[in-house]
């Protein structure tokens, strides 16, 4: 099978977007001061998160929303909700 | 929708919610399904093996209606280092006979099919619409849901919101989910036409594959990988334990990369086309994570209760969303009897206690213990391949009986005798 980046896999994937709506929230200060790893950089099996200028940012329109972030991170530092009903990724295999 | 109140709310039409919600319909009493996702199963994601004992008794017919991909004929185990893999290969036709044992399922599709069996009995589901809370009276008691714009009443509400169940951490069932008890799975569906796949396989008519992986599959990371045949499809994926990802800090979706790039599965996965990749939690963490699994006018079933056993062998989740289903719409029918729905729905947990569910669960509680063991993902699987490798090998130089390759082997692993021991009999106890 040909070798596909995450952005690629995901370009497979089927998502409802949610426009306007982003379904999770960084708070940058929370979580550089509770979690100096900053796990959800690497955890993330959709690569949702980044740093761009300096910031830690969420693509959420892209989020798979199995929940590893919620779990790993401290909730402090990460507000992660569902898409609000009928929005987010939509699984045609499963 | 209407502000009557109902029977039952269910939230979530998953394998657990959609049962319990064609069992309380079959009773008589009005329930409704209600979904996040445009359909069922459009939020589900499971590695595919699906254990058919437990539906069948509710729905004899699924063998010819559900949309099953293959049946579970063949299944191997694999210990894979970078570059070897030592196979326990068993292959068996009494699978393929009713009572059927295993099939593989993709749950867009199978998701919706248990779903209509639902409506079928009379449930009504109400598809794309998010429950964001639960709605308790002044004493505390579950009296319903606010779903959108609505609130809506009934005597029970069963959560079964899949394996980060917000419903059941906001009523207070459960608290924060610890990185021990969870991990992530990743999959991809991957296209193959069906000719290739039986030819690959060696598969004749719906008979499927099923493997599991163990060490190099995880680059070391407590977990596994599998690859299961669907009908023009195989599942691929990894199940890693979180807090190992963590402690790692390891990508999952780069260690999915070297896995599906390993010489034993990219000659599996030639040729193919990626269909979808996607990514779940998986509950694993057994008894040690149970959640509370009623409250007054509450019940919790399925992945949001932890329903999972990982014994190593095969991760199975849908036949105790079953079980618990089962067990949770009996409790309902008896509480409804009794004319209580507070204390009554304690029957929940007897009920599940005397079941194949929890007796399962009690079987294999120490399975996580035995599976927290870096031994089992790196040096194994390695001495096995170093020790296959010594067996086959015949060169110009005398062969030494292979009882001292095997001593060799076991040297060279550097896994000492009495740390052999104590896995040997820590796994005669957890299995």
């Amino acid at each position: 099978m040909k070798r596909l980046s995450v952005l690629e896999k995901i370009g497979r994937d089927k998502f409802e977007l949610d426009e306007g709506h982003p379904h999770i929230e960084v708070h940058e200060e929370e979580l550089r001061a509770l979690c100096p790893d900053l796990s959800c950089l690497f955890v993330c099996p959709a690569n949702v998160y980044s740093v761009q200028n300096g910031r830690i940012t969420a693509d959420w329109a892209g989020c798979v929303e199995c929940g590893t972030c919620r779990v790993a991170c401290p909730p402090e530092g990460l507000t992660w909700v569902f898409p609000r009903g009928g929005f987010g990724i939509v699984y045609r295999e499963g | 929708m209407s502000d009557d109140k109902f029977d039952v709310i269910i939230v979530g039409a998953g394998v657990a919610g959609s049962t319990a919600a064609a069992l309380l319909a079959r009773e008589g009493l009005q329930v409704v399904l209600i979904e996040r996702g445009p359909y069922p199963g459009s939020k589900n994601l499971s590695g595919g093996v699906l254990y058919t004992r437990a539906l069948e008794r509710i729905f004899p017919e699924y063998a010819e209606e559900a949309p099953l991909e293959r049946c579970i004929t063949n299944q191997v185990i694999s210990f894979m280092t970078a570059d070897a893999a030592f196979n326990i290969d068993f292959k068996t036709a009494a699978f393929q006979k009713a009572p059927y044992n295993a099939f593989t399922v993709l749950r867009a599709k199978f998701d919706r099919w248990l779903a209509g069996k639902a409506e079928e009995a009379g449930a009504m589901l109400v598809p794309g619409i998010k429950v964001e809370q639960v709605l308790k009276d002044a004493a505390g008691k579950v009296v319903g849901v606010v779903a959108g714009e609505d609130e809506l009443l009934a005597d029970v509400v069963i959560t079964a919101d899949g394996a980060t169940s917000f419903l059941a951490q906001q009523a207070g069932l459960r608290g924060r989910i610890d990185t021990r008890h969870v991990a992530t799975g990743v999959k991809a569906v991957v296209a193959l036409p069906q000719s290739v796949i039986e030819d690959r396989f060696r598969l004749d008519g719906n008979e499927g594959v099923a493997y599991t992986t163990l060490g190099a599959a995880t680059r070391g990371v407590a977990g596994g990988g599998f690859l299961y045949t669907n009908r023009e499809s195989l599942s691929v994926g990894l199940v890693m334990r979180l807090d190992d990802l963590v402690r790692t800090q390891s990508r999952p979706a780069e260690i999915f990369d070297e896995f599906l790039a390993h010489p034993h599965i990219a000659a599996l996965l030639k040729d193919g086309e990626l269909l979808e990749y996607g990514a779940h939690l998986v509950p694993e963490g057994g008894l040690a994570m149970l959640p509370q699994l009623h409250m007054p006018g509450m019940l919790v079933i399925g992945d949001a209760a932890g329903l999972v056993i990982n014994n190593g062998f095969a991760i199975r989740g849908m036949d105790l969303a079953i079980g618990s289903a089962v067990a949770a719409a009996q409790a309902v029918m008896e509480s409804k009897a009794a004319g209580d729905f507070s204390a009554g729905l304690g029957r929940y947990k007897t009920i599940l206690d005397k079941s194949y569910v929890m007796k399962d669960m009690r079987t294999f509680a120490r399975a996580p213990h035995f599976l927290d063991n870096p031994r089992l993902f790196k040096d194994y699987p390695a001495l096995l391949a170093d020790l296959m490798t010594r067996i086959y090998t015949q060169d110009a130089a005398g062969k030494p009986p292979t009882r001292a390759e095997a001593r060799q082997s076991l040297k060279d692993s550097r896994i000492s005798l009495a740390a052999l021991a104590r896995d040997i009999l820590e796994g005669a106890r957890a299995l």
